[in-house]
């Protein structure tokens, strides 16, 4: 009789738990009674590469970093379609021109919004 | 290295194909063949630290290529460069927070006593001020020959720990400290400027 073709993956699984289990089993079996624990104010703090730690892991970012990343992003996305065509100025039709430009214009006239709306203004609000 | 097992009964046992062992042995066999260091360089020995543990020189041979970029799964500390006084909290707070059994190398001339820059302000005048160390490697820098040599010495260091009796290592032992005093910045030198715990030093009689 042919033993199920996933008879193999069940024990593949089960060596595959027993394996990391067993040491894992035998260093917890040793701490617990073998090894004093030594636990202490410095040991316990947590690590901050040597450094005291200093208020909370849990800090908030101001908003402001993300209309920043934003307006960052767009300019970003600019430059990509900026050097190709530049590169390609001379062989460009009118046409093509044209478009780069309205496309330029767009973005100008975004930054020049977000810039009368006051997102490059930096306010330092806690 | 074993008190219970004859020697010549021991060969002969395993001339007939049977390894007897004792379990302090065994442990320390394990501990000894699987130290990983924590991974931080201080100075120029960093660098002699990073070729050992490259291709050419290769501490793999000896398990301890594991670097390990937290101290909590550390358990060697290779103090590799000029330890200054602004480092030297962190080296200790780093060191406390090493679960036992933990072990320190004190590589370099600078390690060691402060080394070419001894007379510096700003200088630690040797790391075992602060913290106990095992193995010193003198040298400026060491090569990584002396850095492997260093590291077999606490091997055999780590393998002649009893884990029973009155002699066991210190990390069994409840009343030793696990970790020692940081030392804070004072008005105009370190405070303490060493842990007397660890560090005497020598006594100069003039006659």
């Amino acid at each position: 009789m042919t033993p199920n073709p996933y008879f193999f993956i069940v024990i593949f699984v089960g060596v595959a738990l027993i394996f990391p289990i067993i040491p894992l089993a035998l260093a917890w079996l040793w701490r617990r009674f073998l090894q004093p624990p030594k636990p202490g104010a410095e040991k316990n703090a947590t690590y901050e590469c040597g450094v005291e730690a200093v208020g909370e892991a849990q800090v908030q970012f101001q908003s402001q970093y993300y209309l920043y990343c934003i307006i960052f992003l767009i300019f970003d996305v600019e430059a990509v379609f900026l050097v190709p065509f530049a590169v390609a100025f001379t062989g460009l039709p009118v046409g093509a021109f044209i478009a780069i430009l309205v496309f330029l214009l767009l973005l100008i006239e975004g930054l020049v919004w977000a810039w009368s709306k006051g997102c490059l203004n930096w306010t330092l609000k806690s | 290295m074993s008190d219970q097992i004859d020697e010549g009964l021991r060969s002969e046992l395993q001339r007939q194909g049977i390894w007897v062992t004792s379990m302090q042995e065994l442990y320390n066999w394990g501990r000894k063949n699987s130290i990983w260091p924590l991974q931080f360089g201080l100075a120029c020995c960093a660098i002699e630290m990073i070729a050992t543990a490259a291709s050419r020189y290769d501490i793999a041979r000896f398990g301890g290529e594991v670097f390990r970029p937290s101290p909590r799964q550390a358990d060697l500390m290779i103090v590799a460069g000029t330890v200054t006084k602004k480092m030297a909290p962190q080296i200790v707070r780093l060191y406390n927070q090493m679960p036992d059994p933990k072990y320190v190398i004190s590589m370099g001339a600078c390690a060691i006593s402060g080394g070419p820059f001894k007379q510096g302000y700003n200088v630690l005048k040797g790391i075992d001020r602060y913290i106990p160390v095992d193995v010193y490697i003198p040298g400026c820098p060491p090569r990584p020959e002396a850095l492997l040599h260093a590291f077999m010495e606490l091997q055999r260091k780590i393998d002649s720990q009893k884990l029973t009796g009155d002699k066991k290592a210190a990390h069994l032992d409840p009343a030793q400290p696990s970790e020692f005093p940081v030392p804070a910045f004072g008005a105009h030198d370190l405070e303490p400027p060493a842990n007397p715990r660890v560090f005497q030093p020598p006594k100069i009689e003039r006659t």
